[in-house]
């Protein structure tokens, strides 16, 4: 017995009028990208607009499914009707029936932003004419006849060349991956699916958070629309109070540490694990550095005593950052990898960095877990401190400059430095 | 050896290095802000502004000059992963 309200194999389902789904369902996919898990599938949604003059295409979905889609197109228009592809995003799994769909439609332009355009001979493998290809920005508008697209620029949602395309006739949003998730239900729309919350915040987690910033100019964008419809790319369409949706993402995307000191304060945050309490020491050392930087707020925890979760949501307000790691087998400890390795998950771009930790013989922690920062896209300043093992009065002072300095750098007190680099030993100073 | 200077506006170092060098090579080690992807001239992330002396940095590149107008580069727009500078002293900042 099928569900009601379930979408059939073949046949496309109206979304507004002349507005068709035409995407395919995935209910077996558990794992997406490496990094999303998902507990019930997927969608790739892609959409055809008629208009008077024409039909647009938004989007594709990925290869496997690509006969599914096709079924669908074809039920609701003739491949010579077609006069414009749209792609909001060219990650393969919106992309991945493109060629063929190109092929079937050879009279139809394809529209995409600007920095699309860098990727999409990476897609499409065979000659495309160029004629056909155009970049698109806020100016542009595709006329269908009684109904037009515009495209809003919305870039690193989750990519660089992301962009939401606008039918300002029907409030509709095609928003690609934004307020889209991994929760695959055949009834399509968000008043009759099941309950997705938590998919969707999931997602917002996994794929929007490192680009918070660029999230928040997108909601300056999205929020002033008329909204009637948001229809994603992945996951329920949402005709329900789609504003909702809007409002949900802008409280994902804003702080969720309120610094009490209203912004006026710089944080450091000093990580630390410390097998025989020297590392320790060093970084208490670190952290009565930089609190004698007026301005600068230091935070210190024991990685021995929290999880990685938490601790990202510190990081992801904090200015600075400092690890201190003992090296054992000649290299950094499992837990602050752990913590390193969960850094994606926010944006560390920019912010001030540091390491340091006592050894047993070699002492390789300090340089891998700075080059993991700058990795990173941190700035790492000046060189962190090694000490093999007992630290004296005078490393440990070594360590107070440490922080010092990183302090200075948050608070723009840092005093002007020179380094000849062709002077012997330069790398080194 | 010509030496050239270069002043990283944002953590306030200055550094002397040998004439033909490229900003990727210091701006690491001293820890500024400039920031790279692909470090081969290719996906722009490194983009950098260059504050005074742009008359010291070799011409871009055919590669670096279309990089940059796929990222609507300003004039004052550098990539720091393909910038050598060849003399005098050059102040920059990310961006």
């Amino acid at each position: 017995m099928s569900r009601a309200g379930a979408v059939r194999p073949g046949e496309p389902v109206a979304i507004a009028p002349d507005v068709f789904w035409v995407g395919a369902l995935d209910p077996d996919l558990r794992q997406f990208d490496i990094i999303l898990r998902t507990a019930n599938g997927t969608s790739y949604n892609a959409y055809a607009v008629r208009g008077s003059k024409g039909v647009a295409v938004i989007d594709t979905v990925k290869a496997e499914f690509a006969e599914e889609f096709f079924a669908r197109l074809w039920s609701c228009c003739r491949p010579d009707e077609i006069c414009a592809i749209v792609l909001n995003h060219l990650e393969p799994d919106h992309t991945g029936a493109l060629p063929a769909l190109l092929k079937a439609a050879p009279q139809a332009s394809l529209y995409l932003s600007c920095p699309a355009l860098k990727m999409l001979k990476g897609l499409v493998k065979e000659s495309l004419d160029e004629a056909r290809i155009i970049a698109v920005d806020e100016d542009t508008r595709v006329d269908l006849g009684g109904r037009s697209l515009r495209f809003l620029y919305t870039p690193y949602l989750h990519w660089p060349d992301t962009q939401c395309t606008w039918v300002e006739e029907e409030g509709l949003l095609f928003s690609g991956d934004v307020f889209g998730c991994h929760f695959c239900d055949s009834r399509l729309f968000n008043d009759s699916v099941g309950d997705f919350r938590f998919s969707f915040d999931y997602y917002y987690q996994h794929i929007m958070r490192p680009f918070r910033e660029h999230v928040l100019t997108a909601l300056d964008l999205i929020e002033p629309l008329a909204l009637r419809l948001v229809a994603p790319a992945h996951g329920p369409i949402l005709r329900d109070a789609p504003a909702n949706y809007v409002r949900r993402y802008r409280q994902l995307a804003s702080p969720l540490l309120a610094n009490e000191a209203g912004g006026r304060e710089k944080t450091l945050l000093v990580f630390y694990i410390s097998a025989y309490g020297n590392t320790e020491r060093m970084a208490q050392a670190v952290r009565n550095g930089a609190e004698g930087v007026e301005g600068v707020r230091v935070s210190m925890y024991d990685l021995a005593g929290g999880d990685p979760g938490p601790f990202v949501d510190l990081i992801e307000e904090a200015d600075g950052l400092v690890f201190g790691s003992p090296t054992i087998n000649g290299d950094a400890v499992k837990p602050v990898w752990d913590l390193l390795s969960s850094l994606t998950l926010v944006k560390v771009k920019g912010k001030f960095g540091g390491a340091f930790g006592s050894y047993g013989w070699s002492g390789e922690a300090v340089g891998l877990v700075e080059d993991r920062l700058r990795g990173l896209k941190l700035r790492v300043p000046r060189p962190g401190v090694k000490v093999k093992l007992i630290p004296t009065d005078e490393e440990l002072e070594g360590c107070a400059e440490l922080g010092r300095e990183l302090a200075e750098h948050l608070v723009g007190r840092v005093a002007p430095r020179h380094i000849d680099f062709t002077a012997p030993n330069a790398l080194t100073a | 050896m010509p030496k050239a200077q270069v002043t990283f506006e944002d953590i306030g170092v200055t550094v002397t290095v040998p004439a033909g060098t490229r900003l990727i090579e210091v701006s690491e080690k001293i820890g500024a802000g400039l920031t790279y992807g692909c470090r081969e001239g290719e996906c722009g992330t490194c983009m950098m502004k260059i504050v005074t002396g742009s008359e010291h940095l070799a011409t871009p590149s055919v590669l670096e000059d279309k990089v940059l107008k796929e990222n609507y580069a300003g004039v004052a727009n550098r990539l720091a992963c393909q910038a050598q500078v060849l003399g005098g002293h050059v102040v920059v900042r990310p961006g």
